[in-house]
């Protein structure tokens, strides 16, 4: 009875370390690839268009409606203490530190990571890794670099126009909707925002980036055969991936800002 | 050319080879036989380096595939020509860009000595006109074509076809084998070829091997595995219900 709780605790402690280092090797395998020319330019505009220029939909989106929120709640709470003046920091640093690379983080991850997974589990079961394998050509070169180096480019642009649309929303809330002067809200944005925010703010979008491609590409080149196998890793990627970005961001933030 | 020696495979809980051991001479034509999940498509992944195997050597001449370091396996790689079960064509590309595909990758051609080569390699599978086409629009029968004209457009000495009859009518069928058999005499290539095409592969193969139960049971040549002796290959290539092989 004991021998075998330890055996499966065992055979699970095992199984975890062995998929931990084949995510770690997968990471470096792509590293290593990204300084080692040639890059292929072309799927790396495609990438880039791909998970930049068709997020921006979403991205404004869901801005604008976190920044029309934390005004209208923001403003709520805020004159309980006769604080409204404090709005516009309040918006602008949540938006800024946190909420702006975080929430697009996590919108891209479901619109783009989750494509990302099943495209590659599809060119997996579908044997087309195996026939770039087989050309002698690295597929990772393919694959994993032109999604790795699209995120780090985009994610910051991307979490910079949430940060601006969100606080385009909180602005209409504010003082088109609630009635206060425009003049207090962006005067005590401005003083209370330093340039030290909007650089943490874009290397967590940077680092974020990072995780999504490296989660959904290593997840879809390891996915198992059939429709299931690729249905099941598109889902784990993206829990996985949402779930690293906010562990990730309560590390970064408790440790460098 | 290829050797394989006592090669020893386990997948989860079965044993798909166990002690496997087989040779094919340059320019040599072998078909592998046997039923359905005995690793027929897994020891062609072995030889071609996609797969480890848990003991034994795989020798393409003289290279050992299964501790081959990458450099190496790429220049073995780089004479095999394979063609997969459903084609493995990259579907977000033309059928021109997919025979192209290791052309712009692996050499220095010009764009005009690739379109040269690609169309002359199309005309050969009797795909001309069909450029523009993505792999979505192609039947079965085109997609083996492309298939065959991808893995042959850089001239490869060996060349592994994976089931390339399997989900075909009888006529497409027959005149893919017979694509395979003009590609093999006018390339003189060694070539591999798992189907269950009986007996029309044995008119184009010189040797037939069948593996059984992770075990090669036949090694004849493509006459003589038809009056072959043993109960397993004698109910398997004359289709006998009745016999060793029992189905669940």
């Amino acid at each position: 009875m004991l021998v075998n709780v330890v055996r499966r605790f065992g055979a699970a402690a095992l199984f975890g370390i062995s998929r931990v280092g084949r995510m770690g090797t997968f990471l470096c395998q792509t590293l290593a690839c990204v300084a080692t020319p040639p890059l292929k330019g072309r799927h790396l505009v495609k990438q880039i268009h791909f998970i930049g220029w068709k997020s921006v939909f979403v991205v404004c989106l869901t801005g604008l409606f976190t920044g029309m929120v934390l005004a209208l709640q923001g403003y709520n709470a805020l004159k309980g203490f006769g604080s409204e003046a404090f709005l516009g920091p309040m918006v602008v640093l949540s938006l800024v530190r946190e909420l702006g690379p975080v929430l697009s983080a996590l919108m891209v991850t479901g619109r783009a990571g989750s494509a990302i997974t099943a495209h590659i589990g599809i060119m997996r079961i579908n044997e087309q890794i195996d026939a770039l394998e087989l050309l002698g050509l690295n597929p990772l070169r393919y694959l994993s670099v032109p999604n790795l180096l699209a995120a780090l480019i985009t994610l910051p642009l991307l979490g910079a126009i949430f940060n601006a649309i969100g606080v385009f929303g909180a602005y209409v809330v504010a003082v088109k909707l609630l009635g206060m002067a425009s003049g207090t809200f962006f005067g005590e944005m401005s003083d209370h925002l330093r340039m030290q925010d909007l650089w943490s703010g874009a290397i967590k979008s940077v680092s974020f980036g990072a995780i999504m491609a490296w989660v959904c590409c290593h997840k879809g080149y390891y996915s198992s055969h059939g429709a299931e196998g690729v249905s099941t890793a598109t889902t784990g990627a993206v829990v996985t991936a949402s779930v690293l970005i906010l562990v990730w961001d309560y590390l970064m933030t408790a440790v460098l800002f | 050319m290829i050797q394989i020696e006592n090669l020893w495979k386990r997948l989860g809980d079965t044993e798909v080879f166990k002690g496997v051991s087989l040779e094919v001479k340059r320019g040599e034509f072998l078909a592998l036989i046997g039923m359905s999940g005995t690793g027929k498509s897994v020891l062609l992944k072995h030889i071609a380096g996609l797969m480890k195997p848990d003991r034994g050597r795989i020798l393409v001449d003289g290279i050992d595939v299964t501790t081959a370091r990458f450099r190496d396996l790429e220049k073995i790689r780089s004479r095999f020509g394979f063609v997969f079960q459903n084609g493995a064509l990259f579907d977000s590309m033309t059928v021109f860009d997919n025979v192209a595909f290791p052309l712009r990758e692996k050499t220095s051609l010009t764009e005009q000595e690739i379109g040269v080569r690609v169309r002359r390699e199309l005309e050969q599978v009797g795909l001309t006109g069909a450029e523009e086409k993505v792999p979505s629009q192609l039947s079965g029968g085109m997609i083996k074509r492309a298939a065959l004209a991808r893995a042959l457009v850089r001239d490869p000495e060996i060349v592994f076809f994976d089931e390339p009859t399997t989900g075909l009518d009888p006529i497409i069928a027959r005149s893919i084998l017979r694509l395979f058999d003009a590609s093999h005499k006018r390339l003189n290539l060694t070539g591999v070829l798992v189907s269950h095409d009986i007996p029309d592969i044995f008119g184009i193969v010189q040797k037939v091997a069948m593996l059984h139960q992770g075990e090669l049971v036949a090694l004849e040549d493509s006459e003589g595995i038809l009056t072959c002796p043993h109960p397993v290959v004698d109910q398997f290539v004359h289709g006998r219900i009745d016999g060793p092989i029992q189905y669940k």
